[in-house]
């Protein structure tokens, strides 16, 4: 197809969901007004969510959702062997996201609250790249449609796509927010990887840290940042371990 | 005719979630008509113990990524009432102005993206980008419109941002809700197109006789706590909400069943019309009538009508609420209050039906139990039931094994299941 004077072929994605919401499937179908443009990018094989069509050859797997479960590895891995391109699609993808504060309790013990006892299997929640290699990863919870509408076309042009190195703490700058901290609240804009436009701070809440860690960040500062203002430490491990996405920083 | 038929959906598609359906005839009899759920159970109330009142919402959103804002303001109602928490009006009806958002971009989504191929015979809505270009435009249209409006009031409409307890974290800015009455306004023509169009279709005619459950106010079209009503005129406070739901397990689905005075009961849009059609707008009213929805309807297949008659509702009502929006200053949003020990349900009007929340907190106000009941679950049992008596009646009227896998998908459609909701 052309577009813009460029000649490129349409690209052959297929769209999966593991344990999750479905949110940030549903992104994909957000943002009406660039939907046609979007979509004429993309030559969808299987997308269970919008579409009865189902077709096995995609080069491109959008992956949504942890995995917590024995047939879910093995759907995982079939589609790691078909996909060229595998893409942890949103944060239960990339960290195991909220769905991972259930591993703070041993499996039969959520079973026997939930289920009064049946048996129901469910495994410690993962994330994709304990399964499987992961190819690209998109954080997000949900995923930015801007984000993902720029990762696609950098997948259509064969150019490099890239998330922000930098945290949140910039684009909240950009949009001239009042810091969160001098609101009295811990928020892990300082510490987490920009691409979400601060849409939580912007709306005077605290970030959670959805996206993960930005490069190169200076944690033991960050911890300091929140001593130094007398801010609760129970609430910044609340904080760090809501999306699982901090793993490789811990807090005691 | 005697005669064998076997149906075997795997994964059922345009539907959020993975649920089977079997139907298996042998000999003309109706041996089996199942609808089960087996999506991988997620354990949000395990999940929710322990953590600050103040960030529940934020976690029990994460349950649905369509209804987002009905499970945070579920949440957040259990959660003031528990402590006694009383929002400023406001706050209340920047609230119930987000939750018109949220049911129109679900409803515009279902309608037009999940439901409408099934009507077009085309396998989703990218062919009918290029077919049917002004239905579709019409479509995107509300469903953008929905989204826009949910943004403007919870920040963000997926995951709302600026929903908490108390009231709000940030009021909605006055020049984005003077676009919003703007944006209405134009898009009015929008929902003409698509009652055009849902009118001419053929809606397939089946009735089995349900209970109907929903909330109920007796002043205004229910979305935000409320008396819980059924059809069979059980009537009981938002607390006893245990008594509308007998929540009970089966051994083939992760999701489970619910009942009432009958065998099963239904939740959602139609549910909502037949308790509540006296308080849709009027120019929702005439819509219903044009749609040929007239209560108490019995037919499933007519939740899809009740949504665009909710549709029109919504447009009407979220100009009426910007306007009064607009002529209060918007300074007091947010009730500050201090963590206490208590316990309570918030029963809130989700797109897809009446969804409940109930949360104990302790003296710090950290959650100490939890319990979510979903529109899904309390639908479960009565989409199979359907099922079944879709079955008999399609084999009676000799219809073939494609035309009754057809109609058991669309059967299924026509309640919206949203099935990672209902294993929670």
């Amino acid at each position: 197809m052309n577009q813009q004077g460029m000649h490129f072929e349409k690209l052959r994605i297929a769209s999966f969901d593991f344990t999750c919401c479905e949110g940030c499937q549903l992104q994909l179908a957000n943002r009406e007004s660039s939907l046609a443009a979007f979509f004429g990018l993309l030559d969808v094989r299987a997308f269970r969510e919008i579409s009865s069509e189902k077709h096995d050859d995609y080069d491109i797997a959008f992956v949504e959702g942890s995995i917590s479960r024995s047939d879910e590895i093995e759907r995982l891995q079939a589609i790691r062997k078909q996909a060229k391109v595998l893409v942890a699609f949103g944060t239960c993808a990339c960290f195991g996201g909220v769905n991972s504060l259930k591993n703070r309790y041993p499996i039969e013990a959520c079973i026997a609250e939930v289920y009064d006892g049946q048996q129901v299997e469910s495994l410690p929640v993962r994330k994709i790249s304990d399964i499987v290699k992961v190819d690209l990863s998109i954080p997000g919870c949900p995923v930015a449609k801007e984000e993902v509408e720029r990762i696609v076309v950098s997948l259509a042009t064969g150019s490099l796509a890239a998330l922000p190195k930098y945290p949140v703490c910039v684009e909240c700058k950009e949009r001239l927010n009042t810091c969160m901290f001098d609101l009295g609240e811990i928020c892990l804009g300082p510490i987490t990887r920009a691409g979400c436009d601060a849409v939580c701070t912007t709306g005077k809440t605290p970030c959670l840290g959805c996206r993960g860690p930005a490069d190169d960040i200076n944690f033991p500062a960050f911890l300091e940042l929140v001593r130094e203002r007398g801010l609760s430490l129970r609430d910044l491990k609340e904080k760090l371990g809501f999306y699982h996405a901090f793993e490789a920083y811990p807090y005691q | 005719m005697k005669r064998d038929c076997s149906i075997d959906i795997r994964h059922l598609t345009r539907v959020e979630g993975h649920g089977n359906i079997r139907i298996t005839v042998r000999e003309g009899k109706l041996v089996e008509a199942r609808w089960a759920v087996v999506e991988t159970p997620r354990f949000f109330e395990v999940m929710v113990k322990g953590m600050s009142a103040e960030r529940v919402p934020f976690l029990t959103s994460r349950i649905c990524g369509i209804c987002s804002i009905s499970h945070a303001l579920a949440s957040i109602r259990a959660l003031e009432r528990a402590m006694q928490v009383t929002p400023p009006p406001a706050a209340e009806a920047v609230r119930l102005l987000a939750m018109h958002g949220e049911t129109l971009q679900s409803h515009a989504l279902h309608l037009f993206f999940l439901a409408l191929p099934d009507f077009a015979g085309t396998p989703g809505i990218l062919p009918l980008l290029e077919s049917h270009p002004e239905l579709v435009r019409a479509g995107l249209h509300l469903k953008e419109l929905g989204n826009e409006i949910s943004t403007v009031t919870a920040g963000r409409c997926t995951h709302p941002v600026s929903l908490v307890l108390g009231g709000l974290s940030k009021a909605p800015d006055r020049k984005h809700l003077q676009q919003l009455l703007d944006i209405i306004g134009e898009r009015k023509s929008a929902l003409e197109v698509a009652c055009d169009f849902f009118a001419s279709l053929d809606i397939p005619q089946f009735e089995r006789e349900t209970e109907f459950i929903s909330l109920h106010n007796g002043s205004t079209y229910p979305f935000i706590g409320g008396e819980l009503v059924s059809t069979d005129g059980v009537r009981r406070s938002e607390n006893d909400y245990l008594l509308m739901t007998n929540e009970y397990l089966t051994e083939f689905s992760t999701s489970k069943f619910t009942r009432c005075s009958r065998e099963s009961s239904a939740a959602g849009a139609l549910a909502r019309f037949n308790n509540n059609s006296a308080f849709l707008h009027p120019e929702a009213k005439k819509a219903a009538e044009k749609l040929g929805l007239r209560k108490v309807s019995h037919n499933p297949f007519m939740n899809n009508i009740a949504r665009l008659a909710e549709c029109v509702h919504i447009l009407h009502d979220a100009e009426a609420l910007i306007g009064k929006l607009l002529d209060m200053d918007l300074l007091e949003i947010r009730t500050r209050f201090t963590p206490k020990a208590g316990s309570a349900t918030g029963a809130v009007e989700a797109p897809r039906g009446i969804l409940y929340h109930h949360m104990e907190t302790d003296e710090e106000g950290r959650v100490s139990k939890a319990d979510c009941i979903i529109p899904t679950t309390q639908n479960n049992a009565n989409i199979h039931n359907d099922l079944q008596a879709l079955a008999l009646q399609s084999l009676e009227e000799g219809k073939t094994d494609r035309e009754i896998e057809k109609l058991a998908e669309m059967l299924v459609r026509s309640y919206d299941p949203c099935i990672s909701c209902s294993v929670h």
